[in-house]
């Protein structure tokens, strides 16, 4: 099932990421967390009992928005700025000890 | 005012083991336990069930120690049964790490001694080229380990809680809140223990397992003992959903992910503080043994203090002023647990002999103590 | 060897204020903090990006404070984010993936507030959201909700209301936990509360606003349950006046006001003591911000929940009696500058026993019971918990031990609150949880390579 966005689109912005593979603009000085907000109303992780999560606090608090960028796991994506040409992934299960070998 | 039979002092893994065997054997019993912030080195230890370089200068501790390693297969299996909790204990080995060609020389006379006491081959060493072969993603720095098919580790934490539930189940009880401040001879036998909070109880027989909590008491009931505190640092990571592929003495991932890191030795007295120094020194040495951990996040670090006697090794005492007294006091708590839980109930109950022969009671350090 | 005079952690008003003031009397400070900008949460990302004249004047007022850490004696660092304290006056951050470590003589905590964790049943679906998460996202991203549902109490939430209304995304409903009964027992306080008349008379405003929205209000609303529908929406029910109601929504905003910060001060060593009319631990500190650390100053949020103009203030008398410390200006001159913060730090207090009566946390968020989970990152129930009580936990330390609630990568930041909200409701007065280093997870190998400087 594909939940869409829980918040109003804005215009497309400047800035390309991917997430798992598929394409999403943002807009420059958005948190990644919030970039993700904007794309899609699904998990952004599962935690280690399967459970669905995605950005909670947006102030670094929570743990809840733990993403993969660029390979590296459990980043915060509410204290990440977007940066052009970013490859997201989500976090499903607990993180791997090296970095992804997808 | 409850009396039981036999009154045990500190609620942690030592006691309640302790209390365990006790129970098992028909003996009702009492546990007292203290406050949230009491020191508590059940709560801040690494869990390792260890045999390896033990007892190298003193062969009761190295028989005693395997001796224990031995029983905890069947412990593990009958605290599930009484608790309905998995200690998660694993036995598949453990290495010991080295960087430093000379250390790794030393440990090994001291592995070589031990296996003289223990009458049997208890280890093997290997090269840092054997280890890298054996296991990919073993740093370049090590140049050795030592390696005890013996060893293993447990979820320490768990292992508190199945024991406290353990001695529930079996009727033994557990009073919180119970920090004794003073333990005096009754003129009818027994004792009377005072508590923090003012309140008095009546005590039978009575044993002192209460860690560095137990250190004043131990001296006004007449034990030679003299504990004192050692301060072990300890880092907890993120969980990882891969496991390690080595248990080591310093590195462990726990079952539920986190890998643990620990080792340190200092003198700080009652001190439990983190230090910066430490904690550097903990995360090198992970990176060094294993690099990937590089990019894996500390969650915490602690201090927690070791119990220790003046020579290291455990105590297992009856007092020569109070013989219905007895003190039970170690740092490997954890590892000794099945004995606590079995081999001890004769010595406390029935006056038997102490066990190794009376080789663990305080007279080795009335010299020291008196000196 | 000092890197600065003082180290402020935090860039909010209290910090901002502290700072300036810092500067003026000679001072060489360094600001550190974890967000990209200056602003804390209340002025956070102001003056950069688009307009959003929807959030108001309020929020505006922050972009002169923003300016003025332009001075060249303040050395600001963002996305910096402390992860030790030490006695002495040693702080250790982390910046891109590398620590520093950073001394001066005077230290000052201003780290804020973060919202208070409002366990209920289906708080960790996505679609469940803080409402002040929202308002972050509204300030930084200018993302708007969509037919989003409003729960919980707190002057707050009203303000969000009517940020949305203005921004052309009104709430679809807003449910309020507070009850008549509450607002009778705030009542005494309201005479007091006049002082802060304005603050009494903007959030009037705000009730007008949202009333000829024509938004849906409850109050006296208990008993929340969150689960996804069919289309992955939120089914939000609860039982108001006797009855259950049942809304579905994207997106459900809760809120039950904010809490101090304590993770820094704690870790510092700093003594915290419980406030139970804010429902929170605290910081203990004198009237110029000192703590029982020799060299630490906490002021704003972090030291007790009053909001921004009592944190400006606040940061300013800090400020002061810093400079007072160093030998910069005498006693006389801090008292008399002191005036008219200290007259902005009373008014601006005034209100918050009003406002912490009238708008106390509903208890069954404070004390959750069953399969409420209470600590999101290891997963743990209200009912975990609770057993641990029932087998002899006795504080924070031992169900933590027991259970692993706090254990997670937010280090108790979650969950902490509520442990001591059911440890209370078991009859216990639970003490502080220690904090300890790291105060936010650093990877072992930034750890490693960390280099003493300044040695």
């Amino acid at each position: 099932m594909t939940i869409a966005s829980r918040f109003q689109p804005r215009p497309e912005g400047a800035l390309r990421l991917t997430l798992d593979g598929a394409p999403l603009t943002a807009h420059p000085g958005d948190s990644l967390a919030a970039a993700i907000l904007c794309h899609s109303g699904e998990a952004s992780r599962t935690t280690g009992r399967d459970s669905p999560r995605t950005a909670f606090c947006m102030m670094g608090v929570c743990f809840e928005c733990l993403v993969e960028v660029d390979g590296l796991p459990n980043v915060q994506a509410c204290m990440t700025e977007v940066r052009d040409g970013m490859a997201v992934r989500r976090q499903m299960g607990l993180r791997k000890l090296g970095a992804a070998d997808v | 005012m409850g009396q039981s039979d036999i009154t045990l002092i500190g609620g942690g893994v030592v006691g309640l083991s302790v209390a365990l065997g006790l129970l098992r054997a028909g003996q009702a019993v009492t546990v007292l336990d203290g406050a949230d912030d009491d020191f508590r080195a059940s709560q801040g230890n690494f869990g390792l069930v260890w045999l390896q370089g033990k007892g190298a200068d003193f062969a009761p501790y190295a028989r005693w120690t395997a001796q224990a390693v031995a029983a905890w297969p069947e412990f593990a299996a009958s605290l599930r049964q009484t608790s309905g909790i998995d200690v998660a204990l694993s036995q598949s080995g453990g290495y010991e790490f080295f960087t430093d060609v000379a250390e790794l020389a030393d440990f090994t006379a001291d592995l070589a001694r031990q296996e003289a006491h223990l009458g049997r081959k208890s280890y093997e060493v290997l090269t840092g080229d054997d280890l890298r072969r054996e296991m990919s993603g073993i740093g370049q720095g090590v140049v050795g380990a030592s390696f005890c098919a013996l060893d293993g580790h447990l979820n320490p934490l768990r292992l508190l809680r199945a024991l406290r539930r353990a001695v529930a189940t079996l009727g033994g009880r557990i009073i919180t809140d119970a920090k004794v401040t003073k333990a005096t001879p009754a003129s009818g036998g027994g004792f009377d223990l005072t508590l923090a909070n003012g309140a008095r109880r009546g005590a039978g027989k009575l044993v002192l397992c209460a860690g560095l909590g137990a250190a004043h008491l131990a001296t006004s009931l007449g034990f030679n003992a003299r504990i004192r505190p050692q301060r072990g640092e300890l880092l907890i990571t993120e969980r990882l959903a891969d496991r390690l592929p080595f248990l080591s003495s310093t590195i462990r991932q726990v079952d539920e992910g986190g890998v643990q890191i620990g080792g340190t030795h200092a003198d700080a007295g009652l001190n439990d503080a983190e230090t910066l120094t430490m904690m550097r020194g903990l995360a090198r040495h992970a990176v060094t043994v294993f690099p990937a951990l590089a990019g894996v996040r500390v969650v915490r670090s602690w201090g927690a203090l070791r119990v220790m006697s003046p020579d290291g090794y455990p105590v297992y005492a009856r007092s020569s002023l109070h013989p219905e007294a007895f003190l039970v006091t170690c740092h490997s708590g954890v590892t000794l647990a099945p004995l606590h839980a079995s081999n001890l109930k004769d010595w406390i109950v029935n006056d038997a002999t102490a066990p190794e022969k009376g080789a663990f009671d305080d007279n080795r350090f009335a010299l020291s103590t008196a000196a | 060897m000092s890197d600065a005079d003082l180290i402020i952690i935090g860039a909010g008003p209290a910090g901002m204020a502290a700072a300036s003031i810092a500067v003026q009397g000679g001072m060489r400070v360094l600001v550190l903090d974890e967000q990209p900008r200056a602003g804390g949460q209340i002025y956070r990302n102001v003056g950069n990006g688009a307009p959003r004249g929807w959030l108001g004047k309020d929020y505006a007022a922050g972009a002169g404070l923003v300016a003025d850490l332009g001075h060249p004696n303040i050395r600001a660092e963002f996305g910096a984010t402390v992860w030790r304290v030490e006695v002495g006056g040693r702080v250790i951050w982390s910046q891109g993936g590398i620590s520093h470590i950073s001394a001066a003589p005077h230290l000052l905590l201003a780290g804020g507030a973060q919202e208070r964790p409002t366990p209920f049943a289906g708080w960790t679906l996505p679609g469940v959201m803080p409402a002040g998460a929202a308002q972050i996202l509204m300030k930084t991203a200018g993302l708007l909700a969509r037919d989003a549902v409003l729960a919980g109490s707190g002057p707050l939430l009203y303000l969000i209301a009517a940020q949305m209304i203005d921004a052309g995304a009104p709430p679809k409903a807003l449910v309020e936990t507070q009850t008549r009964a509450m607002m009778l027992r705030a009542l005494p306080s309201l005479p007091r509360a006049v002082l802060a008349l304005p603050t009494l008379v903007k959030g009037v405003g705000l009730l007008q606003k949202i009333r000829s929205a024509g938004v849906v209000r409850h109050t006296g609303a208990a008993a929340f349950h969150a689960e996804p529908n069919d289309k992955g929406d939120i089914a939000f029910s609860f039982t108001a006046k006797g009855r259950r109601h049942r809304i579905e929504t994207p997106l459900l905003l809760t809120h039950q006001g904010v809490i101090p910060a304590t993770h820094i001060s704690r870790a510092a060593g700093v003594r915290h003591r419980w406030n139970h009319a804010q429902q929170a631990f605290e910081p203990i500190v004198g009237p110029w911000g000192r703590t029982d650390q020799p060299h630490i100053h906490i002021a704003g949020d972090g030291a007790g929940i009053a909001g921004a103009d009592a944190a400006q203030a606040a940061g300013a008398l800090a400020a002061l009696d810093i400079l007072h410390l160093a030998g910069r200006i005498g006693e006389d001159s801090r008292n008399q500058r002191s005036t008219a913060p200290r007259a902005a730090l009373t008014r601006a207090r005034a209100i918050r026993p009003f406002l912490d009566a009238a708008y106390a946390p509903s208890p069954e968020i404070l004390a959750p019971e069953g399969k409420t989970i209470v600590c999101r990152c290891e997963e743990i129930t209200a009912a975990d918990i609770r057993q641990s009580v029932a087998e002899g936990a006795n504080g924070p330390r031992q169900v933590k031990t027991a259970t692993r609630a706090g254990m997670g990568p937010c280090q108790g930041r979650m969950c902490e609150i509520t442990t001591r909200g059911i440890l209370a409701a078991c009859g216990t007065s639970p003490s502080p949880p220690r904090a300890r280093t790291p105060i936010k997870p650093i990877t072992l190998g930034e750890i490693a390579s960390l280099q003493e400087q300044n040695a």
